[in-house]
């Protein structure tokens, strides 16, 4: 039973509070609300955000084993067209969601961030699948343990792979915390 | 078919010197031939009209530098595995390669499959193979460093590995825009 | 371009290495040329500068919707004519060989899901395999009658997203629904004995996973329920693709590959059998019951994307009369042997005997030690030759565990299929080529 080898170095006694990634999704958790440009009564902003949770349209980037899942979301038994997810771009600034689904490796990792980085705002991400969310089982050299290390992740979605209905689940999920418009739960 | 004992006394007459071990197990034959004989092994083993290996499966490569009976020197043994299409044989060739001279031939002009697996066993096991025309990492980014499969890198990475927003002066890009790979060494 | 036939291990030359003729230079210091020396000057420059178009570097990077997961294609254009391909992979390199090295066998078993997602239950029964010849046991013949037919399900499987992915690259986006409607049903089949729609975990060395030490009741006459349906799915494939004339453009004549220089890249499965290399690891080296079925090798003769295509809806068809006999023919008896030292004990057992305690404890931490030695195995995947070479040195984990994966040379061979097609050729190219990065990256 070699539990030291299996697991992989744990960082005991680095102190990660001041790093980079921490900070930056520190920062992007309490950030304040976005202020409309000019003052909007409060009903127009609940349409706007109807709109944009009942529209979401996620880019194409499915890394493993979660990406056949998730084109068996989009296809015709679990229909994500159903939820608003009619197309799915594969130009990242045509879309608004990226479901990141399956293990990132240290080498996407850049493509990762590009990609996110070329989406226009308003944007979310779902984490779909234990890869995604903390590197599931491949606790290795080249995995990214969790892709919240290079974007903030707004919905985690367990599962290995998650079924469809719990990535559907998670979409809806996303569609209240839109509806609230909150950065925090 | 020929038999495994064929494949073996044919080998056997032509490189006697080279070869430097025969081992069947569970009807597999191996052969250990001398590194400097690999190639000449091998393009015997696709030319030879009664074996006719034209197939190279897979070529990597073992590293045996763990501390129990495994470990053995010369350190690491490149491994070569053939197959015949038209008689239906396989065997498999070593050419046990050391620490210290980590470089064999290359046999990407015998079987073009072979480039990238050569390239792979490089990124590994750090294997130089001489005559290849592009021995660059393949599975690993570019600027990685070590060697993941040999015994001595550990499961987790040698070192911790962080990304930071920095600026990607080669795209000419504003700051803070892309990542980039920022190694802090570990302390533990 | 056509190829030609090459000799074993050769390549047809690049075309940048045939020789260019040289423009001839017009004589410098004429105070008044002739005019046709002028009409030949600008006729020159004219070639001169379509010889020396400049060659264009277009990233298909790994994040696009054509390349099959996360690989990375540089191309060199001229215009819209390619050049040369440079596949980059390892983008979703995963380390499962640093793994192997300190899982246990039956720890692995999950990871071999992992390799070619699209067909879990047969890179599973390769690795049990090959662990079960490493340690020279055989397993029961109702055990070999369910790994062929869960084999032959998930190639009709992975067959199908083949069609699904591959027809709407090239347009045929209803092909995606109903590869996709087919697979739903494999997927529930896969879900009614073990438990998982995907990544199914579902072989052991000796045997299957059981619970109550038999399969679900009625799985048998549910898999015959698909199987009699699945051919009027394949005949909706065909009415919709095989003469359509789109796809018949868009595929023939694409990406063609003789079958000595496919033989020389490494190409395996139906990439090399639709070159008319009629070589399948089920006939010639059988595994399981394969030698006792009655089934053809899918094989033809043109070698481009058409003849991919083709071979895979004729494997289909070979898969649907494989799993028919295996439902005929199928035995009663038990799914695990009785070696208790590899195999769980039933778990009734656990209860009141004190050795199925121990054996039970000592499999789950421990694990089975293999005898020292090496083997290698291969199996026919729905992808090609997919093989375990596993070293091992006494213990109870792998020492070394090289995963032989086709996807790796099928890439490899994008360069050689991808040269003097255009730019959307490169696409079908890769499509027919049905790789999956989870196994060349491992």
């Amino acid at each position: 039973m070699d539990l030291d080898r299996q697991m992989a170095p744990i960082q005991l006694g680095v102190d990660t509070s001041q790093s980079d990634n921490v900070l930056a999704r520190r920062a992007f958790y309490e950030r304040p609300e976005i202020e409309p440009p000019i003052p909007m009564p409060e009903t127009i902003l609940d349409v706007v955000r109807w709109c944009q949770k009942n529209s979401l349209w996620p880019v194409m980037l499915g890394l493993a084993c979660c990406a056949i899942e998730m084109m068996a979301m989009a296809a015709s038994r679990f229909d994500a067209a159903r939820f608003g997810s009619e197309v799915f771009r594969p130009s990242p600034r045509q879309a608004d969601l990226m479901i990141v689904s399956g293990w990132c490796s240290k080498k996407m990792a850049p493509v990762v961030r590009r990609v996110y980085d070329q989406m226009a705002d308003p944007k979310w991400v779902i984490a779909m699948g234990a890869c995604a969310s903390c590197g599931g089982p491949h606790n290795i050299y080249s995995v990214l343990q969790g892709i919240d290390q290079v974007i903030p992740v707004d919905i985690y979605v367990p599962g290995c792979p998650p079924r469809p209905e719990a990535l559907i689940y998670g979409i809806l999920q996303l569609q209240k915390r839109i509806a609230r418009n909150r950065a925090e739960a | 078919m020929a038999t495994l004992q064929a494949i073996e006394q044919a080998v056997r007459q032509r490189f006697a010197e080279a070869l430097v071990e025969v081992v069947v197990f569970r009807g597999e034959l191996t052969l250990r031939v001398r590194r400097e004989a690999v190639r000449d092994v091998l393009r015997f083993l696709r030319d030879a009209p009664d074996l006719r290996f034209d197939y190279l499966s897979d070529v990597t490569a073992v590293d045996f530098l763990e501390a129990n009976n495994m470990r053995r020197v010369p350190r690491f043994e490149v491994v070569y595995h053939l197959l015949s299409l038209d008689y239906l044989h396989r065997v498999r060739v070593k050419a046990p390669v050391p620490e210290e001279d980590p470089r064999i031939d290359s046999v990407q002009d015998i079987w073009p499959t072979a480039n990238w697996h050569e390239r792979e066993v490089f990124d590994m096991f750090g294997i130089t193979f001489d005559g290849h025309p592009d021995l660059t990492r393949i599975l690993m980014p570019d600027d990685w460093e070590g060697h993941p499969l040999r015994k001595d890198f550990p499961i987790g990475g040698a070192v911790s590995f962080y990304f930071k927003r920095g600026t990607n002066e080669y795209a000419g890009e504003p700051p803070d825009m892309i990542p980039r790979i920022r190694r802090q060494d570990s302390d533990i | 371009m056509r190829t030609q036939r090459a000799a074993p291990g050769e390549l047809t030359p690049e075309p940048s290495d045939l020789p260019r003729s040289e423009p001839e230079r017009t004589p410098a210091g004429k105070i008044e040329p002739a005019q046709a020396a002028v009409d030949a000057a600008a006729r020159q420059t004219v070639e001169r500068t379509w010889e020396n178009l400049e060659v264009l570097t277009l990233n298909m990077g790994p994040q696009h919707p054509s390349t099959h997961g996360v690989l990375r294609v540089v191309l060199d254009l001229e215009g819209e004519r390619v050049v040369r391909t440079r596949p980059v992979i390892g983008y979703l390199h995963s380390g499962k060989e640093k793994l192997a090295e300190v899982k246990t066998y039956h720890q692995f078993i999950p990871y071999t899901d992992r390799l070619d997602y699209l067909s879990p239950m047969a890179n599973n029964t390769a690795f049990v395999m090959t662990v079960e010849k490493l340690l020279g046991l055989d397993v029961t013949i109702t055990c070999q009658y369910l790994r062929t037919l869960l084999c032959e399900l998930a190639r009709i499987s992975s067959h199908c997203m083949f069609l699904a992915a591959h027809a709407l690259e090239l347009g045929a986006s209803s092909a995606f629904m109903y590869g996709f409607r087919e697979r739903e049903k494999t997927y529930d089949l896969f879900e009614q004995i073990c438990g998982a729609r995907l990544t199914v975990s579902y072989m052991r060395v000796g045997g299957v996973w059981v619970t109550r030490g038999r399969m679900p009741d009625g799985w048998l006459d549910r898999v015959r329920a698909y199987i009699d349906s699945f051919p009027g799915a394949l005949e909706e494939f065909d009415r919709l693709l095989t003469y359509n004339p789109i796809f018949m453009e868009r595929t023939i004549g694409i990406g063609s590959i003789s079958g000595p220089e496919a033989i020389a890249l490494g190409l395996s499965g139906p990439n090399l059998r639709a070159s008319g290399v009629a070589w399948d690891i089920r006939r010639s080296h059988p595994y399981l019951i394969y030698d006792q079925l009655d089934w053809n090798v899918a094989v033809e003769e043109a070698g481009d994307c058409y003849a991919r295509y083709l071979v895979r809806m004729k494997e289909m068809r070979e898969s649907v009369r494989i799993i028919r006999q295996c439902l005929d023919r199928w035995p009663d008896g038990p799914l695990n042997i009785d070696n208790p030292k590899v195999v769980y004990p039933p778990r009734a057992q656990l209860g009141y005997s004190m050795e199925a305690l121990i054996h039970h404890f000592l499999i789950a931490c421990e694990g089975f030690k293999t005898p020292v030695g090496e083997v290698y195995f291969a199996i026919e995947n729905s992808k090609g030759e997919f093989g375990f070479y596993c070293v091992s040195d006494g213990g109870t984990r792998p020492y070394r565990l090289k995963i032989r994966s086709p996807s790796f040379a099928s890439i490899q061979a994008l360069d050689r299929l991808c040269r003097g097609a255009l730019l959307a050729d490169v696409v079908a190219i890769i499509g027919s080529l049905d790789i999956v990065l989870g196994d060349s990256d491992r």
